[in-house]
Order: C-alpha cells, then structure tokens, then sequence
C-alpha cells in the first residue's frame, strides 16, 4: 500500500515512504513533524494549511500526497534562514500582525506566494491576493501593513 | 537568538514525573521565596458556569508567585493564551511592580500540575480582576525582599530602593544585593491575605508603555505549539460518529465498513462510537463508512420561528432592576416607541477547532487541551472519567481563538475516554463540521423596548424586555426616571426553547443589548428631529459615558445632523466589563443590492489604566473587525436540533476586503483601576452599523445579521 514520494521540501531532497492516499497536511505534520501547517476546515476554505508548491499558494488539506512527486514544497518552517526571519515574517512581528496566532503561517505562506509572483502589489491586490484566508481575532489591518512593508523590504533586496 | 521570557512549558514532555501530587511542584521548582494570593473575587465567580459554580471555590491560595535563586520572577497562573495577550501584559505588571527588568520576568499558564486553581479565562478578566492581586502580591513579595536586605546590609528598609532587581543603600549606594543574592538557598512561604497599596502609577516603568506581543516569533516561525501540534509515540487520531441533530439518539449501528479501512481500530461504549487510526486521513475515511440509524426527537423549530416562539413561551420572568414608576413614565411621555429586536444564534469559529491530546501513564491521566479553563475539563475529567483529581493533569500549550467557544472542552473528555480505553495516546482535532455543530452558540433573543420622551426630548420612560438571552449589557446608560429591565427566561416546566447548548461569546449577550438600545435611542433621536449625539448627550449623566462621546466626536470629525441624513453615519455607545465605549461608523449601502460596506469605525474607550496601550489597541482592532460579522453575515441556520450551517462556505466571517478605516482611542486614564479590554470594543458594531444604515437610507433593521436581503426588504418599506 505504502508508496515512496520523492520531492523538494524546503530546499531539501526528500523521499519518503508513505501511504499515497493522505493529504499533503497530514503527511506534512504527522510524519514529518513540519506542525506549523495548520488544520483549519479541511476542505480548502480557510487557508490555515497554506504552503507554496512549485511557488504557488497551495491549500495542502486539498492535495493529495501523490501529487507533490518530484515538486518543490515550501512551508512556514522553511522560510527563515537560520535565526534570520523572511522579511514577511519579520513585517508580521514589526507590525504586530496576529493575535492567537492560528492562521498566521497561512496567511504567510499566501503573503509570500504573492509577492514572488508580483513584487509590487497595490493595497487592493495585497486584499484580494488575500481574500481567501480567514482571521477569526480580526488582525486583518495589521497584516495588510505587514505585507506592504515586506514587498518594499523585499525589492530594496534586503 | 531566543526569548528569555517568552518560554512557557509546551512540550508533551514533561520534566515533571508522572503522578506528581499537587505541591510537590515546590520541590520541583527548588528553593526561593514564594508568594501566594487569590486573584478571584466575587465577581470571577459569576462569570462561572452553572455547572462549575456548584463546585465550592476552594480556600486555597490560587496563584502563586516565585523569586527564584537566579533571581528570576516566576508568575504560575491558571490563566491561558489565546490571542488575548495576557503573556505580555502580565509580565510588565510585575516586571513594574519588582523593578526588575522584563527580561527576568516569566509566566508560567494553564497547567492544573504546577499553577493552582483557576475559573477559566474569560470575561476579559485577567488584568480587571487578576492584574490587581497579582500587583498586590507583587507589592508584598518586594516588601519582603526588602526586609531581607534590611537585615543583610544593616540598613532601615526605608533606604533602601530597588534598580533593576538590586537593592541598593540609596545613602551608600556601593552597599547593596540582588534579588538573586536574597533568594538563594531560601524555602520561604508567604501567604497574602492583606492587599497592600500598589505602586505610584507615575513610576511604572513598563505597565502603559505599548509592548508587542513577546509571543509573536516563535508564531511567525510556526514553532509555538497549539494542542493538535503535539505528538507522542504511539499516539493515534480518534474521528467519533456523530448524530445527525442535536436530540438524535442511536437506533443501530454497523462498523463492518469502518473495519475495512486497514489499520483501523473501531471502539464502542453504548451510542459512543470512534475510530481510530495513526493517520488523520484515514480515520476519516473509516468514520464515513460507519453506517448508523437514528430515532428523531427534536424540537419542531428552526431559525424563523424561533423568535416568535420566544415570546410567546410559557417563561420565567424576573425583573433584574428598576427604578422609578412605569405607568409616570409613560403618563409624563409625549410619545411612545414599541420595537421588537431580534438576534440569531453566531457561532465561534475559532480557526483552531476543538482539540485535545490525552495520555495514561501507569494511573495518570494528562490531557493537552486547547481550552479557555484547564481547571474546568479537569473538573469533568474527575466526574466523567471517576479518576482521583490528583490523577488529572491538564495542561494549555496555546489556543487558536477562543472567544468565549473553548469555556466548555468536551473533546478533552472524548480524548481521555478514549486513551483510558485503548491504553494509547489518543489525538482528538475535531473536524470543522463538528466544531459548527457543537458549538455552544451565542444564544438567540428578543428584546422588546417600550420607551417614552416628553415634548423636550427628555427619555421619561424605558420598559425594557429580554427574552432568552443575557443581561450582560442591558443597563439603560442613560438618565431615564422611570426604567424597568426585565428577563424572560427558561420555564423549566415549559417548552425547551433552545435546541442545542448555548454560552459565553465574546462581551456575552453585550452585542444583541447594545444593537436593541442603542438602536431604539436612534428612533427616538430621529423622530424628535434631533442630531443622535446631541440626543445622547442630553440623556446622560454619565461622565465617563460623556467623555468617550468627546473624544469619539472630535476624532470622528462628527458635524451634527439630523438623522436620516443621507450621509450614513451611526452612533452608539455602551458599557461592559467595567469599560465605557463610545463608537461612530460611516457606511455606504448599495440601495439596488442591499449590500453595506463599512467605510470607517471610530471607537472610544475607558478602561482604566492600560496596562498595554499596544495589546489594547490590537484587542479594538480585533473586536470591531470581528463585530462587523455579527452584524452583517453570521447566523447558524437550522431545523430542529439539525445546525444546517457548518461550515465556511455557508458561514461568512469577516474578510480583508470588509476592513474599514478604523480609529481606536483609549482615554488616558493612569490613575484609576484597570478594566476589561478584551470585548467592549465589539458591543457597538450592530448598533453602530444598523444605525448608520438608517442614517444612509432612512431604513431601519430590527434583526441582525444586516444582510442584503434584510436591508433591501427594509429599504422597500421606507
């Protein structure tokens, strides 16, 4: 039944042998203790469980593990390096962008995503690039700030 | 780089043994000088739920705090992190009141084997209620330690003065000993039963100055650990058939499907039915192939009858307060306004779902939960389980949002029951469409407001009426002679009017009082022709209530105006957990669609002195981003005991694109005692925006959610 998978996790090669019919969320925090991928509603609706696949957002509670065969995957955990936070997370921290702090790699996870696709985006494209990741505590205001100072960090090529 | 203060146990690997008995803990924790106090009062008591109030309140002392040999602070409370910021805003207060630096200052949460017992974190109570104790045992702590050093340095006490956790001879300032130096070797207990003065707010150091939240990295990394992120060897996931509806019971079950699943363990006790399986995906799958039968017996209600079924019960009716004479009231009044306001039932949806890790240890229960009272589920883990209370370790790593929805952990019995069966350790994430259907909802109501105004616009009388739901919020505010509050509840021997469990959501019944008054305020205000803030203003007598209006009018730019202007501008104000808030909101409304968007929330508030200007303000922040879905998109709809909505597809929460200009003032109020912050800024947002529909098209809504179909039927019968 089990199946061996191989891809790019964080930068790393990686092979694993696994049952091929879970979803990437579960493989990721279960059998690879990567945690900070969070469950939210499991069908794809609150964006908690976001990671970049081949550099695009990707719910990973809607992939099957199958699919991620010889793909490059990025989760919260593999974007420091070292001590040194990815200018997204060190904007979330400066503009103090989260409460109980939940959805939080998720809606880093979507942030980057965007970026890398457009480096400059207007407010309005930050909010709809956005829109689909939920925020039960209501930081909304700060994250959009957070996300502005982290694209204007990001092309000074800090 | 790591955060000297920010480390909290949240490791399932405990460095206690198992079976630790309860104060052993200060063997565990070494010598230093202990300090212990009782943050509740009375009124943390009422904020207790039936089932947890008949419990007696213990007499023991329920927080405690450490000077520790290295000289650190240690802070062990029964509190929790939610989001809320207590980790934060707990340590300046006793960074402050030590005089030591923030950076030796730790708190130690929500873990029933090491901090003593505590209600639950709710009702923003940890710095209103908690926060004064705390300042206070914090006081005696630095009395004692100066008192050693009197003795130690041969020096009167009132020489001494204390720099960054080293009391010094201020005459002779080469004579001087640390905390650390003091509290070495030492096994000294005191317990405070006095509350001394606390310190000269003109000599906080930390307490009112912004901090950000201490907890922020390790959560921007994905390190911190929330319950359902804590793994132990042998650990499997647990899916558990559900009913249908609330009121189904079983008529018969098949497992066989379930079983097919490989690796798939199937346990019954009764109707209780669970599958089990080291992986999520393929629990769930087992869960689905469970074929079960169930006998219907629910309530024949659903979302539109309710109300009307509310307010034609059989119910018990209490009158809370009441001053003056109704029938003067409304002899003395000119004109009189009968409105009837309606609130469904919203439910929680924290993002993190219900979730709880439970392991046995020889005779010893320990249960992760994330859980707004990690002393509550132990209490029912000893009732439900039969274990000794000693047996029973709860511990709180972080929880995901709580908003009142964690007070009751009923997946923390379901995981212990679960590893007591199967002698493994058992992970319970409850799925999405278990935690909409067992939510324990914001209860619906019905408020019915009878009120009266004499020619001069002066409130003569306000008979004011709530079914089914709480008072929390109901005062009448304003300067009225005659008013009346009255409460129809439960008749035990009546009709059951809620069909499924009802409790604490965010300021608790606040939101639907503050929507029904301070909408029929409106009312009255526009019909007596008169600007809404000048309306107010002439019917109170409250200073502080006067005082937000100020400071909200002038940041507001506020140009007074008949209502309905046309320019969609609404006020409202109220009171709750001790703070005053004043708010004014502008919308636009889209009059073919029914569609509101908020353009701009101005919010004033009294609280007191402000322990963390930063945490405050994000907390008003929070509250009216949140609010905004209450008032605009949030109600469960269902049939009987059947929560139709489950979902976030169906259940529309706040977005980015509804966040509007928002302003949050916080009156500088450094002398007086702290109140809450965690909810007033979202008692208002209902009625700000209801208003500011009215003040937009002259339509006027009576139930919430304000949703495009309401507001445009409301629109038609303008």
């Amino acid at each position: 039944m089990e199946e061996k998978i191989s891809f790019s996790l964080n930068g790393k090669k990686t092979v694993i042998t696994t049952d091929p019919n879970q979803t990437l969320l579960w493989v990721l925090r279960n059998q690879l203790g990567l945690t900070g991928t969070k469950f939210g509603c499991g069908n794809g609706f609150c964006g908690a469980c976001t990671v970049l696949i081949d550099k695009e957002p990707t719910r990973s509670c809607m992939t099957a593990v199958s699919d991620i065969a010889g793909k490059e995957v990025i989760t919260i955990e593999g974007l420091a390096r070292g001590t040194r936070l990815h200018p997204v997370q060190q904007a979330f921290v400066d503009h103090d962008a989260l409460q109980c702090g939940y959805c939080t790699p998720g809606m880093i996870m979507t942030a980057t995503g965007l970026l890398l696709k457009n480096p400059s985006p207007t407010r309005g494209e930050i909010i709809d690039g956005l829109e689909e990741n939920l925020c039960r505590c209501g930081a909304h205001t700060r994250i959009l700030d957070a996300v502005e100072t982290a694209a204007k960090v990001m092309k000074g090529g800090k | 780089m790591e955060d000297k203060n920010n480390k909290i146990k949240l490791s399932p690997v405990s460095e206690e043994k198992p079976g630790m008995k309860r104060r052993n803990f200060l063997k565990v924790l070494g010598g230093g000088i202990f300090i212990f106090f009782q943050p509740w009062n009375a009124f943390d008591v009422l904020g207790l739920t039936a089932e947890q109030a008949r419990r007696s309140l213990p007499t023991d002392y329920n927080a405690f705090l450490q000077i520790a040999g290295d000289g650190t602070i240690n802070c062990f409370t029964g509190k929790i992190e939610m989001g809320q910021g207590a980790i934060t805003s707990l340590p300046q207060m006793m960074a402050d009141e030590l005089n030591v630096p923030l950076e030796s200052v730790k708190i130690v949460l929500g873990d029933t084997d090491l901090c003593p017992w505590d209600a639950g974190t709710w009702g923003s109570q940890t710095i209103q209620t908690f926060g004064p104790a705390m300042r206070s045992a914090l006081a005696e702590a630095r009395g004692v330690l100066l008192d050693m050093a009197s003795q130690k340095l041969g020096v009167p006490a009132s020489q001494l003065e204390v720099r960054d956790g080293v009391v010094i001879d201020t005459k002779n300032p080469g004579k001087k000993i640390s905390y650390a130096q003091l509290a070495k070797g030492q096994k000294l207990e005191k317990y405070l039963d006095v509350k001394p003065p606390v310190e000269d707010h003109t000599k906080f150091t930390y307490v009112g100055k912004p901090y950000k939240h201490v907890d922020a990295k390790i959560k921007v990394t994905g390190e911190a650990k929330f319950t359902g992120d804590l793994k132990l060897p042998g650990m499997v996931f647990a899916r558990i058939l559900r009913p249908p509806s609330h009121g189904a019971t079983m008529k018969s079950v098949d497992i066989s499907g379930a079983e097919q699943v490989q690796g798939t363990q199937v346990v019954r006790d009764g109707d209780f039915v669970a599958v089990l399986h080291e992986n999520r995906d393929r629990a769930d799958e087992a869960v689905a192939k469970i074929k079960a039968e169930f006998t219907f017996n629910e309530l024949k209600v659903n979302d539109k009858t309710l109300f009307d079924r509310m307010v034609g019960a059989d119910s018990r009716i209490n009158v809370v307060r009441t001053t003056g004479d109704l029938e003067a009231g409304a002899r003395e009044s000119d004109r009189i306004f009968e409105s009837e306001f309606h609130d469904p039932y919203d439910a929680h949806a924290p993002i993190e779902t219900h979730s709880a890790l439970a392991q046995l240890e020889g005779d010893k229960m320990t249960v992760w939960a994330s859980t707004q009272s990690p002393f509550g589920l132990q209490d029912s883990l000893v009732r439900e389980l039969g274990f000794p209370r000693e047996k029973v370790r709860v511990i709180t790593p972080f929880v995901g949002g709580g908003f009142g929805g964690k007070s009751a952990a009923q997946q923390g019995i379901e995981a212990a029951k679960l590893a007591n069966m199967i002698k493994k350790p058992v992970m319970v994430v409850w799925s999405r469409e278990e935690e909409f259907f067992y939510d324990t909802f914001h209860p619906a109501g019905v408020i019915r407001i009878r009120s009266g105004m004499d020619k001069s616009g002066l409130i003569k009388l306000w008979d004011y009426n709530i079914y089914y739901s709480g008072t929390r919020g109901s005062d009448t505010i304003y300067d009225v002679p005659n008013a009346t509050t009255t409460t129809h509840q439960q008749n035990m021997d009546a009709i059951q009017i809620h069909p499924f469990g009802t409790g604490a959501w965010r300021a608790p019944n606040n939101n639907t009082n503050t929507f029904a008054r301070e909408s029929q305020i409106d009312i009255m205000a526009s019909a007596a022709g008169t600007d809404p803030l000048e309306f107010r203003l002439k019917n109170l007598k409250d200073e502080k209530m006067i005082a937000c209006w100020k400071a909200v009018a002038d940041k507001f730019g506020y140009v007074p105006a008949k209502t309905p202007s046309g320019r969609g501008i609404g006020l409202a104000c109220g009171t709750d957990a001790g703070s005053w808030v004043a708010f004014i909101a502008e919308v636009k409304v889209d009059t073919k669609t029914g569609q509101v968007k908020v353009v701009r929330v101005v919010c004033s508030q009294d609280m007191g002195l402000c322990v963390n200007p930063q945490g405050a303000l994000i907390q008003m922040e929070g509250c009216i981003t949140m609010g905004m879905g209450y008032a605009l998109t949030e109600e469960i709809e269902f049939e009987g005991g059947d929560i139709k909505t489950r979902g976030f597809d169906s259940f529309e929460i706040p977005r980015f694109s509804w966040v509007p200009k928002m302003d949050c003032i916080i009156l500088d109020r450094q002398d007086q005692a702290p109140k809450g912050g965690g909810e007033p800024a979202i008692i208002g947002i209902g009625a700000v925006i209801a208003n500011a529909i009215h003040d937009a098209t002259g339509a006027r809504l009576y139930r919430m959610p304000f949703t495009a179909a309401r507001v445009l039927e409301a629109i038609k019968m303008v």
